[in-house]
């Protein structure tokens, strides 16, 4: 029965409401797989509450067949956690807030449960999502399900490994500079960073509050642009919430995409990018062009400036977003201490891990008067330079095609002696950040380890129309071959 | 022979705004309520919260910018000013460096020299921290984050003040202004206005500016006088001894009448101020400014000439009346209820500020009715009562809110005026005081008021001492 765990989110909630399976055995049987999996991706399971909302769920059903069902009816649905749950623990994998359980949901929550969803655990992720690994977090590392030796990318390693592993059907993450579309290219599954302001980011622990964006992970494009569909929504909580804009992305679901033009960055395939992910985006390219697509090369000159530029900005913002980690009000407060001078460094030094502290120092730092002009002015000035590229090139083409990460995926324990090297490997994904622009990570092959290969695809602000038609198109004509 | 000094002094004042909810979340504003009773994710610094501008708050920042002559930003943003403190639950607070949303404005106001013009540097909003409260026994420290989100605006002033006298009356201009507006109450002891205040002293006529401190810690007009009076002798001795002023914030301590360093320009903070990334910037359109203009009220000067000229009110009454807004709105509502504007006023200038002064309280804190107020003046000038029962009835009004005619009734205070009844009374006062009788008819007047007061005490003060005097003089002349 457990190859019932292999069926797309979509199929499991047709079989719950046609009465086929029972959600209760439905979370057995994922629970029994986490368990079994041991693939470190949850902090906190949440199997009293989703057994729960499981037999409400249930005994609706029996009441009311033909009553009104959430588009998420059953499903089940994995939280990163630095998501805000009311009523459960809420770590963002950081010491500092290992006993923070919120007061309140974060808007995509109500928004899940709204639909219908069943949250049955937080995921594991990079400390405060600063990482590319996932092995940042007070937690520990989270494994690839492909192969236990390799990483699940990052920063939400976490939610792609679940559903990978097949834990849970869909997943939540955030992306700050390619945390959701990394770890899904590394595992193998689909993951959409929706344009910024688009979904809430109430009850999302800030990182860099200009670059954040929750968005979704599934096993396939129908999937995730379901969960999309649920999670985006103006939210007055949000004021960087946008209004007015076309949220009916499963409308978009279709496989014609004959005369979408798609540029591809020469700079993106370049020497540097390693030969097996080069190898996989040129046939993905072939494809799109079976498919009639007009695929053309385009340049990006600014390739070497986005990397700098944003982790200048994000340590800037992540510096002064969690300055309110400080032992007063919640989480870690340390022991021993003389004084609130005192309190402060004790807490912080021991609650907060390597990564996130070195981010806390540079960002200070290009804070700091005498080095605002020459550091964070002219990363927002370097930021608008980038966007322009991108408007430029948005007049041309439909879509931007890349690749997720100019390497493979790295194996557990290769990757955080070298942090540069770590922050250089970001280079394809941050530009969405930086610029606002949607992107979707899905996979097109698989590299000399037998590890999947990720690519990504880019489109003007608030035009996932393109991308999720591209997407779902490249998706289908890769089950036919 | 000795030198002359001049001061510079410029003031950086916070008001807070009186809107009826915090400046980023829901939650409300009242004042003494149990701590942390108002707050939410958002005020009390939560993870994952985020501030959303109150438009009303932008509305009173630019109404005040408008009423002082200011230019308005019209893409206007808010900043991140970072430092750690346990009242300030993100550890950093939201308020307006780069783009503030009033900028080069002025005030007029009162001098020596006439009028004189105080520049206003620039106004921004920002967000209220919240208060620590400290164990006096124990090593505990408790915080309340109900002010912490209240609304502020800080007016900062161009360096133009050159007295104490110039400080306080740019002070009482902008009460005055923002109370006007509706938009503050503007109270130094209660919080709602802070001033600090930024000293140096120069030599008489020199070009360039001494170093200067700013002193903190000024809850009232008289700490400020006694704070700037203090500063200036203290600068001028460091001057004349040959010692250096140093740049510092200083402290004033109102009890000791002297002020201390708090910390100097070598240890100010670095406060890594950069655009808030969870605001969107303010854009401000020709259409709502101009309908902000239109809402512009009547100033005190205005007030003041217009009740001289309508109200033929003397200077005098319409300044005191204006000094205080509200009394300025009961003042104008009482005439428009029928009252007659040099009476209401006697009223105004006369008991209401005694009774003001004798329990300390101010005129927006007491239940006084402008219409039974008209009442009790038409009720005496139809000879009802005479002045000793309106006055005790005016109290009544004054404390509990009383009707006057029925509160009369109640007690029949109404006035004797029934001339039979009155005349067998006066009779007997006369037979009964033989000695002032014989004054009275040896040409002693005196005597006279005498005999009305005993009238009076006989009736209780409810009779008309026109007519006593009247019936007096009637029965002492038939008896001679």
């Amino acid at each position: 029965m457990s190859d019932i765990l292999d069926l797309s989110a979509y199929e499991i909630r047709k079989k719950i409401i046609d009465r086929e399976i029972l959600i209760k055995d439905v979370l057995d049987l994922l629970f029994e797989r986490i368990k079994e999996n041991d693939n470190n991706s949850f902090i906190t399971l949440c199997e009293d509450e989703a057994y729960k909302k499981a037999e409400e769920l249930q005994k609706r059903l029996e009441d009311d067949p033909d009553g009104k069902k959430g588009k998420l009816f059953g499903i089940a649905v994995a939280i990163k956690d630095n998501i805000c749950t009311k009523g459960i623990k809420t770590t963002a994998a950081s010491k500092i807030l290992y006993n923070f359980v919120p007061e309140y949901n974060a808007t995509v929550i109500d928004l899940i449960e709204k639909e219908d969803g069943i949250i049955i655990g937080k995921t594991n992720m990079d400390e405060f999502a600063m990482g590319s690994t996932s092995e940042t977090s007070y937690y520990g590392a989270v494994k690839n399900p492909l192969n236990n030796e390799y990483v699940s990318g990052g920063s939400s390693g976490g939610s792609a490994s679940a559903v990978a592993g097949h834990e849970c059907f869909m997943a939540l993450g955030s992306d700050t500079g390619g945390s959701i579309r990394q770890p899904a290219g590394f595992c193998g599954v689909v993951g959409i960073k929706p344009t910024y302001s688009s979904v809430s980011r109430y009850g999302l622990i800030a990182y860099g509050s200009s670059l954040d964006q929750i968005g979704p992970i599934a096993g396939n494009v129908t999937d995730a642009v379901n969960l999309l569909e649920v999670i985006s929504a103006y939210d007055p909580k949000d004021s960087t919430s946008k209004n007015g804009v076309d949220r009916e992305y499963s409308k978009y679901l279709t496989d014609d995409i004959k005369d979408l033009k798609i540029g591809v960055p020469k700079e993106y395939l370049s020497d540097s990018v390693d030969a097996d992910v080069r190898e996989n985006i040129k046939n993905a390219i072939e494809v799109f062009k079976k498919l009639g697509c007009e695929v053309k090369e385009c340049g990006l000159a600014l390739t070497d400036y986005v990397v700098p530029a944003y982790y200048t900005i994000a340590s800037a913002e992540a510096s002064s977003n969690l300055e309110r980690f400080d032992g007063v009000k919640y989480g870690l407060r340390a022991d021993d201490y003389e004084g609130l001078h005192d309190m402060y460094k004790k807490t912080r030094k021991e609650g907060f891990g390597t990564e996130v502290k070195r981010r806390i120092m540079l960002g200070s730092f290009v804070l700091s008067s005498g080095y605002y002009d020459a550091y964070y002015l002219k990363a927002l000035r370097v930021r608008n330079l980038i966007k322009q590229e991108f408007d430029k090139l948005f007049k041309e083409f439909d879509v931007i095609l890349s690749p997720v990460s100019p390497e493979t995926t790295p194996k557990i324990g290769e990757s955080l002696s070298d942090p540069i090297k770590m922050y250089l490997s970001d280079v394809y994904t941050v530009s969405a950040n930086l610029t606002g622009m949607p992107g979707i990570s899905i996979p097109c092959g698989i590299d000399r380890n037998n590890m999947p290969v990720g690519m990504q695809l880019f489109a003007d602000h608030f035009r996932e129309d393109n991308i999720i038609k591209a997407a779902y198109a490249f998706e289908k004509a890769g089950k036919g071959m | 022979m000795a030198k002359e000094y001049e001061m510079v002094i410029g003031l950086e004042v916070h008001v807070e705004l009186a809107t009826k909810t915090k400046i980023f979340c829901g939650c409300k504003t009242t004042f003494g309520m149990k701590p942390n009773t108002l707050t939410c994710p958002v005020c009390s610094g939560m993870p994952g919260s985020l501030p959303v501008l109150n438009k009303k708050v932008l509305e009173y920042a630019i109404m005040v910018g408008l009423a002082t002559n200011c230019d308005i930003t019209r893409y206007s943003k808010f900043d991140r000013k970072n430092y750690f403190y346990p009242d300030n639950p993100q550890n950093y607070q939201i308020s307006q460096l780069y783009e503030p949303i009033c900028r080069n404005g002025f005030v007029n106001i009162k001098s020596d020299a006439g009028e004189k013009k105080i520049g206003i540097h620039e106004i921004h909003m920002e967000e209220d921290a919240g208060k620590l409260v400290h164990d006096s026994w124990g090593e505990t420290s408790f915080v309340d984050y109900n002010r912490s989100g209240v609304p502020l605006i800080e007016i900062v002033s161009e360096p133009d003040m050159r007295s104490a006298d110039d400080v306080i009356n740019y002070l009482e201009k902008l009460r005055l202004i923002i109370q006007y507006l509706g938009v503050s109450d503007c109270k130094l002891n209660e919080g709602s206005m802070r001033a600090d205040v930024n000293v140096s002293v120069m030599e008489k006529g020199s070009k360039t500016f001494g170093t200067r401190t700013e002193m903190k810690n000024l809850n009232s007009f008289k700490a400020i006088r006694r704070a700037i009076e203090n500063e200036r002798e203290r600068q001028i001795d460091l001057i004349e001894s040959g010692e250096e002023i140093v740049q510092e914030t200083r402290k004033w301590d109102d009890e000791k009448g002297k002020s201390y360093p708090m910390r100097s320009k070598e240890d100010a903070k670095d406060y890594r101020y950069f655009p808030e990334p969870d605001l969107m910037p303010i854009v401000i359109d020709d259409e709502w400014l101009d309908k902000l203009k239109e809402k512009e009220p009547e100033f005190k000067d205005e007030k003041v000439k217009r009740y001289i000229s309508e109200f033929k009110l003397p200077e005098y009454d319409a300044d005191i009346i204006t000094e205080d807004k509200k009394m300025a709105d009961f003042f104008e509502e009482a005439i428009s209820l029928g009252g007659e504007p040099k009476k209401i006023s006697n009223y105004l200038l006369g008991e209401v500020k005694r009774l003001l002064n004798e329990n300390n309280t101010e005129f927006d804190k007491i239940n006084l009715n402008p219409l039974n107020l008209v009442k009790l003046i038409k009720i005496q000038e139809e000879g009802k009562i005479n002045s000793t029962i309106a006055k005790e009835v005016f109290e009544k009004m004054y404390y509990e809110d009383v009707e006057p005619l029925e509160y009369i009734k109640e007690h029949s205070l109404m006035m004797e005026s029934n001339e039979d009844e009155l005349k067998d009374i006066v009779q007997k006062v006369i037979d009964e005081n033989e000695k002032s009788v014989e004054d009275y008819r040896n040409g002693k007047e005196k005597a006279l008021g005498f005999l009305v007061g005993q009238t009076m005490k006989v009736t209780k003060g409810k009779a008309n001492p026109g007519m006593i005097n009247k019936l007096l003089k009637e029965l002492l002349s038939d008896g001679k």
